[in-house]
């Protein structure tokens, strides 16, 4: 009866969704009056700092040909390592690889999955998983009826707390089965911050009037460290690439701060960012249905706001 | 090749979500049901243009839901395939529909398996990777691109913070999103062709759910927009930074 959460890792460093994810597992192990393990599968930085988000035991795969991700391999490594690890609840962050493999992980183990997690799970009666559904727009209350539990948990949705502690970190010795995926290139190309875990975006919808005109929009997101967004239009008429839309079609993000700029509003974009902390809408039409979904707003010109904007923040970072 | 395309259905995207029955059920009054976007746009689509490259290609469909589906899998009939499979089923969860579908998967022992990236009502992108553990295959997930080279599948998936390339073997899974085609509208012909193409419909096998829905809620409304003037956006950086501390 212990929780072992999935760490993530890129580059050799742990992707910042997974420590949000072990924060979750720590709580919901501390929930059920047990202990919280990592698994990692593949070489990374100092993995006892694991320990800082309440952590006791990381179970760690050295093996040089773990270094390309095939979620069929990643599956069985976690359902063999749990052979002597013994867990039941199994997080994971609700990302590409979580996506990947934890579905795979509920089928083999014959383990509810819930994912899109949101929230600790009510163990008061049974165990209920609040998750996100319709794109954002309601929230569902999942019991996992099966002794074995997986959850996958959305990025930026647990508040995280860092504690003092150390984890003992263990290698584990498995039988790594040959990938059927090659890998042939990877390639970074949404820039510094991945949209999903941003904690800021900046996003343009189609008041920009214009691919040139995307600099406000790029500018204001340096200065915040935030990752850029835009609407469904202006990736369909190509001003801006594709991972960039966010909406009910595109991604769905929760930042904790989302800047539209020039975006109306309409329903679809709404289910995709409606989760986001503080909503705050530039748009020069009063009207937009943006501003009824805001928690704060302007009316105006984005081209005349926006720098203003951006000279304020630069004041205010010189004063701080 | 033989193509087997997962096809669900959902509440068009304008539709207003509510719920009844105490909150436990969504309540479909007044709801246009639509093909998930996801299935339609980008695996239905792609496929279609497989087979447009290679007309020997086999294109079926497999959906799990009663009898009021068959408009849904008729109208992606319009847009193309040979023939489709109705689960006649109820949806219990996740596990249950890919446990169906990988019956009709197994039975029908297809190259390549398409479905959409996620649904759009129930967001649980999990049928992908649940079939192809059923199956014991690869997946792939989040496919912006899809093509053959040396009678391997290339695709092109979205990773956290960027892209990459892999190469696989058939039989393989994938869930597609934007990128992968584009969306069409059914012409004339397609829309006549539809209501002759075989759909046959295949009783479920015994899978029980490993979850169940307690009730549904909706987020609490916001508390309305504070206005900012135009001419001071200082303050607006200003309430961001002492009120809402988001910056």
């Amino acid at each position: 009866m212990s929780v072992l959460i999935f760490i993530d890792i890129a580059e050799g460093k742990i992707k910042k969704a997974s420590f949000e994810a072990a924060n979750y597992g720590a709580a919901i192990a501390q929930q059920l009056g047990t202990f919280a393990s990592a698994i990692v599968l593949g070489k990374s930085e100092d993995l006892s700092t694991l320990g800082n988000y309440g952590i006791s035991k990381v179970y760690n795969l050295l093996n040089e040909s773990i270094h390309h991700f095939d979620a069929q391999v990643f599956t069985k490594l976690i359902a063999d390592a749990n052979e002597t690890i013994g867990a039941n609840v199994f997080v994971f962050s609700n990302t590409t690889t979580g996506k990947s493999v934890a579905p795979r992980l509920s089928v083999r183990l014959k383990a509810g999955l819930v994912s899109g997690a949101v929230a600790l799970p009510d163990t008061s009666n049974g165990f209920v998983v609040k998750k996100s559904v319709f794109s954002g727009k309601a929230f569902a209350h999942i019991a996992i009826n099966t002794d074995k539990k997986i959850i996958a948990l959305n990025p930026n949705s647990f508040s995280v707390i860092k504690t003092e502690g150390v984890a003992e970190v263990v290698v584990l010795n498995l039988e790594i089965p040959a990938a059927k995926i090659a890998v042939q290139s990877v390639n970074k190309i949404i820039g510094d911050v991945p949209l999903s875990e941003a904690d800021i975006v900046v996003s343009g919808g189609r008041g920009l009037k214009g691919p040139e005109n995307w600099g406000i929009v790029t500018d204001l997101a340096k200065l915040l460290g935030a990752a850029t967004a835009c609407s469904r239009p202006v990736s369909d008429i190509h001003w801006r690439p594709h991972h960039e839309h966010v909406g009910q079609t595109g991604l769905a993000i929760a930042p904790n701060l989302y800047i539209a700029i020039g975006i109306s509003g309409a329903i679809q974009h709404l289910a995709g960012v409606n989760r986001s902390k503080t909503i705050v809408v530039i748009n020069k039409d009063p009207e937009a249905p943006f501003f009824k979904a805001a928690d704060y707003g302007i009316v105006g010109d984005a081209f005349e706001v926006v720098p203003k904007m951006i000279e304020a923040i630069k004041k205010l970072k010189e004063s701080v | 090749m033989k193509i087997l395309i997962c096809i669900s259905k959902t509440p068009d995207t304008t539709s207003k979500i509510a719920f009844t029955d105490n909150n436990s059920k969504f309540s479909t009054d007044g709801v246009q049901w639509i093909i998930n976007p996801y299935d339609e746009w980008y695996a239905l689509v792609r496929a279609i243009e497989i087979k447009e490259a290679d007309p020997s290609t086999v294109l079926h469909l497999v959906h799990v839901g009663g009898v009021e589906s068959d408009p849904i899998i008729r109208k992606a009939f319009s847009l193309g395939g040979d023939q489709g499979f109705r689960i006649n089923s109820d949806i219990a969860d996740s596990f249950f529909v890919a446990g169906q579908i990988a019956q009709v998967a197994i039975e029908g022992n297809y190259d390549l398996i398409f479905t959409g990236k996620e649904t759009i009502d129930y967001n649980g992108s999990s049928i992908g990777g649940m079939i192809a553990e059923f199956l014991d295959i690869p997946f792939i997930s989040h496919a912006v691109k899809f093509d053959m080279a040396n009678g391997n599948a290339i695709v092109v998936r979205e990773i956290d913070g960027g892209e990459e390339i892999d190469s696989a073997p058939f039989p393989l899974v994938v869930s597609c999103q934007k990128g992968m085609a584009e969306q069409r509208i059914p012409n004339m012909k397609g829309i006549m062709g539809s209501k002759s193409k075989p759909l046959n419909v295949v009783e479920p096998v015994d899978i029980s759910p490993l979850t169940s829905v307690v009730s549904f809620d909706l987020p609490p409304a916001k508390v309305g927009v504070k206005l900012v003037s135009a001419e001071h956006p200082e303050e607006l950086i200003r309430l961001l930074n002492e009120e809402a501390k988001a910056i």
